[in-house]
């Protein structure tokens, strides 16, 4: 590749994780973008989290069904709908970044976007449902 | 109607430990655009505002700046319009500063150059139009006016300061596109790297703050559809 100037500003120095998440003046697809960083990283947390919590297992019984009764609790539920949240946002914009990112449906980002979220939301809605009366 | 506007300029002179930003209170009209207020500034009230600008209607693209933390060419922006009282202005992101709103734009030109694109293509308008004797087909000039409001908006642009950018990889896809006389297989090997069109993480802030509809991000995406048809091909063993 042919060399190129950088166009690094010692002035005014950026922390690239700040550049991805301001989303101030910006539109729908800086949004799209920064929510999709965001709910990456938290899904990534949770896989360790989740390893965390089946290594409880290993205390035997009691451990775990002290952690069951934890998880039953509303506060604990409502976790649950923001991981749900999570995926469902994540994997359905994944859809969109995944074909646009290869050049399919450049030009209907915008309307592939709302139309994976609506479905996204009813996905949301009937989960969060199941989830406080399963 | 006149009405009084405070303006927040963001102000570095080299050698000053850190950027500020100053007020200046100037009377604006409704045809009273941001580049005339800042003139307005630098002729009555600070005389070392720097800014850069030239031709006063959105062709040249020299007098781009945020305004109000948006990516705009100052000279189509009417103060009134932005129905704010106070107007923050700042210069381009993602460029080295030089002074108060002026920013370094040779990375940005070096970076267009490089990717070979000709500056005229084949016209789309009155595609049934007969062209005068002596003429093959209409041409015209290319959309892009090198503002550089792209690059500022960027996310990508400011957390890689290689990153080859929205307005040459546009150039570049142009190149591949319409080659004329040129070789758009150039353009490709050029963007085909972690700098180049592969960066790009779809936000498509380059094509929102355009003012010339150039369509930066479909560019990057059409470069990154051909690289892949190419890989996929080669992977079979099928050149082309």
């Amino acid at each position: 590749m042919q060399d190129v100037q950088s166009t690094q500003d010692t002035v005014r120095p950026k922390r690239p994780l700040l550049a991805w998440f301001d989303v101030r003046s910006r539109k729908l697809g800086s949004w799209a973008f920064a929510l999709n960083r965001l709910t990456g990283l938290g899904l990534v947390l949770y896989l360790f989290l989740h390893l965390v919590i089946l290594s409880l297992l290993l205390r035997g019984e009691a451990g775990w069904d002290a952690f069951i009764k934890l998880a039953r609790s509303p506060l604990f539920l409502l976790m649950d709908a923001v991981l749900i949240f999570g995926i469902i946002y994540h994997g359905l914009n994944g859809i969109r970044v995944g074909m646009v990112g290869l050049g399919y449906g450049v030009r209907a980002q915008r309307g592939l976007f709302w139309t994976l979220m609506v479905i996204g939301a009813a996905l949301l809605v009937a989960s969060i449902w199941l989830v406080f009366t399963i | 109607m006149t009405k009084e506007i405070t303006f927040k300029v963001f102000r570095y002179k080299q050698g000053d430990p850190a950027p500020h930003y100053d007020r200046f209170t100037v009377p604006c009209d409704e045809n009273t655009t941001v580049l005339i207020a800042m003139q307005d500034i630098r002729r009555d009230q600070d005389p070392t505002l720097m800014l850069r600008h030239s031709c006063h209607h959105a062709s040249c693209g020299t007098c781009g700046m945020r305004i109000n933390g948006k990516e705009e060419l100052s000279c189509v922006v009417k103060v009134l319009d932005l129905g704010t009282p106070t107007v923050t202005v700042e210069p381009l992101e993602n460029l080295p500063l030089i002074s108060d709103l002026v920013v370094d734009m040779t990375g940005f030109y070096q970076r267009y150059t490089a990717a070979r694109m000709p500056y005229i293509r084949q016209s789309e308008f009155n595609p049934g139009a007969e062209p005068p004797e002596g003429i093959d087909r209409y041409t015209r000039y290319e959309n892009c006016i090198e503002c550089g409001l792209c690059l500022s908006a960027c996310p990508v642009a400011g957390s890689d300061a290689e990153y080859l950018g929205p307005a040459a990889m546009a150039a570049a896809w142009r190149a591949v596109e319409e080659p004329r006389n040129g070789d758009g297989k150039h353009a490709l090997n050029w963007v085909d790297n972690e700098h180049g069109c592969w960066r790009c993480h779809i936000a498509f802030e380059c094509s929102e703050v355009c003012p010339s509809n150039v369509d930066p991000a479909a560019g990057i995406m059409n470069l990154r559809r051909k690289l892949t048809g190419s890989s996929l091909l080669r992977l079979f063993g099928i050149k082309r």
